[in-house]
């Protein structure tokens, strides 16, 4: 399990949302712009990695009751998300560094992949 | 107890709201969580399918205290070949649903995965619909 404090550290990252539950740990992690891959994930306490910067990220992550999120390589939250996102409670993290590079950052500290 | 939910054709922003409201639902009558997230991302599946799809339907819940039913019923161009839809990968979606993250051929394989029980009933040019049964699972 990880800090999602860890976590923000390890991907030199902004919280955009939810700051209060940094404090929250998560097991896996799963890299996708592919909303359909994500729903047919079981398992919880997920962290999804993402370059879909839209409302639907934030919506999938809801449903499946996905708590964190981080978007890569810059990518801009809109308003509409970052409310959608403290709503749901979900804590929205962007970074500057590539998909590839934030998984990997994260393997490394111990995050676990699904499959 | 029985709860119906129009959905809209065609409004992407819109995406997910009745799922969420089902979502919410489910929590306060205390249907456990690992139900909760079987049904509402089969919901979710449907609910796309119906905004991509459709010209317009609606989403019916039952609530008892052994199993959820969800019917998931819209007018529409129908499904042509069932057994081709029901095959992960096959996608009729529009670039606009790819771009959003969905329309990867996964949904209906998705809905049977999650569903304890699924029955799809559609006919060309005129409708589709998806009855889903969710037994409630001890936790």
């Amino acid at each position: 399990m990880m800090k999602l404090s860890d976590i923000v550290k390890a991907i030199d990252g902004e919280v955009l949302c939810c700051e209060d539950q940094l404090d929250m740990e998560v097991r896996f992690g799963f890299s996708s712009d592919l909303m359909s891959d994500v729903l047919t994930l079981r398992d919880d306490d997920i962290l999804l990695i993402t370059g879909l910067a839209n409302i639907q990220s934030i919506r999938t992550a809801e449903l499946s009751d996905i708590n964190a999120i981080v978007l890569v390589r810059n990518k801009v939250a809109t308003d509409q998300m970052i409310d959608m996102a403290a709503d749901a409670g979900i804590v929205l993290i962007t970074t500057k560094y590539s998909m590839f590079k934030t998984s990997g950052l994260l393997y490394a500290a111990g995050l676990s992949p699904i499959y | 107890m029985h709860t119906v939910f129009p959905v809209e054709a065609g409004n992407f922003t819109k995406a997910g709201n009745v799922s969420s409201d089902v979502k919410r639902m489910l929590k306060q009558l205390g249907v456990p969580h690992k139900t909760v997230k079987r049904i509402v991302v089969a919901l979710f599946e449907a609910e796309v399918n119906v905004i991509a799809h459709s010209w317009g339907g609606q989403v019916e819940i039952t609530v008892d205290p052994k199993q959820v039913l969800v019917r998931v019923v819209d007018t529409g161009p129908g499904i042509p070949d069932l057994d081709l839809a029901m095959t992960e990968g096959f996608s009729t979606a529009s670039e606009e649903v790819r771009e959003m993250g969905y329309g990867a051929g996964m949904g209906l394989p998705n809905i049977r995965n999650n569903a304890d029980e699924l029955k799809i009933e559609t006919g060309a040019n005129s409708h589709t619909d998806i009855h889903m049964t969710f037994y409630i699972d001890e936790e």
